[in-house]
């Protein structure tokens, strides 16, 4: 099936969840990220429970904490 | 407000453009932009602020001009080393445009004294290096219901988003709260590209003077992704969040409070 993640086409072997999804594409710090799937950010106590299918579009989105110092 | 005929001069390649013109130049003298952190997005943003003739700019910043900070924080020079950096940042904003009134608040923002300063100012720039603070100005002007431009930046990228809080997605509503302690990088192991500071902070002034214009559409319900590598800009759509903890259906933030320092020591902060 194919998704997609920050606005490219990924071919993954079939459904899976955020987290494995997370997982699947290395995110080395998934903490660090959030995620919008199909335009709805979210709730990172639903990673596990959410499924990714064909044609679903997700954004990871990152936390970027730097700016002054 | 009448322009004076330096000032026509001054500003007259604002004045020139239909959008803008003489009304949206004085709109600009009377404006008041807050800019909370004195560093690599509070720099071009209080150079241009100034330059475009935004009539009071405040600078709030704790800290000093370090060495580390010259490499990409503009409006400090190397013989500022020490100074206090809103002290540095006022004196160059007054010399590029006397017109400026500059306020400045040597302190760090907290949620004693955030609402109170926020008051006086029409939209606030985020400039701050640390998600507590983010996470206060977010926050404050929620409460405040103040406008302001997110930014933050580390490595090669960088992103920002307006925010016209009840009427637009928030930072909270994208990132409900700041990441766990342990899910952070190292600040030493981290690292910014100068150049990168320059081109969101200039982004978040443009959105000031948008505001204060009344013209245009703002970064609102957008996350825009820049990464100069690939020098790719992404605008990513956004909503309100129903779950949001601060603009939802059922907000649990229902006060300001200062929320717990997770990150490095700031001391080696980067960037």
């Amino acid at each position: 099936m194919t998704i997609q993640i920050n606005g490219e086409a990924v071919e993954l072997g079939g459904e899976m969840t955020v987290t494995q999804l997370l997982t699947e594409r290395k995110v080395k710090m998934p903490d660090m990220v959030s995620v919008e799937l199909n335009g709805e950010i979210l709730s990172r106590g639903t990673f596990d429970s959410t499924n990714v299918k064909h044609g679903d579009k997700v954004e990871f989105l990152y936390f970027m904490g730097g700016g002054s110092k | 407000m009448n322009l004076t005929e330096e000032q026509i001069e001054r500003y007259s390649r604002h004045i020139i453009l239909p959008e803008i013109g003489g009304k949206g130049q004085e709109k600009l003298l009377a404006g008041k932009v807050l800019l909370v952190g004195a560093g690599g997005l509070g720099a071009p943003a209080g150079l241009y602020l100034a330059a475009a003739g935004v009539g009071t700019l405040g600078v709030i910043d704790a800290d000093e001009v370090d060495l580390t900070n010259l490499q990409r924080q503009v409006i400090h020079f190397t013989a500022d080393l020490g100074s206090p950096k809103v002290e540095s940042a006022a004196a160059k904003m007054r010399a590029i445009n006397p017109d400026v009134h500059v306020k400045m608040y040597k302190k760090r923002l907290t949620a004693e004294n955030a609402l109170d300063i926020l008051s006086d100012y029409d939209f606030v720039i985020d400039g701050t290096d640390n998600f507590p603070s983010k996470f206060l100005v977010a926050d404050a002007c929620h409460f405040a219901s103040k406008p302001y431009s997110h930014a933050g930046i580390l490595r090669f990228d960088g992103q920002t988003m307006t925010v016209k809080p009840g009427a637009s997605a928030c930072y909270r509503c994208v990132f409900n709260e700041p990441p766990p302690a342990g899910a952070v990088p190292s600040c030493s192991q981290a690292g910014v590209l100068g150049v990168l500071a320059g081109v969101i902070g200039t982004l978040q002034a443009t959105e000031a003077v948008k505001f204060l214009l009344g013209r245009g559409k703002l970064l609102t319900d957008a996350l825009l992704v820049y990464n100069a590598l690939d020098m790719s800009f992404r605008k990513v759509a956004l909503k309100q969040n129903p779950n949001c903890p601060l603009c939802g259906e059922n907000p649990t933030i229902k006060e300001l409070k200062d929320e717990e320092q997770a990150v490095c020591d700031l001391k080696q902060g980067i960037p």
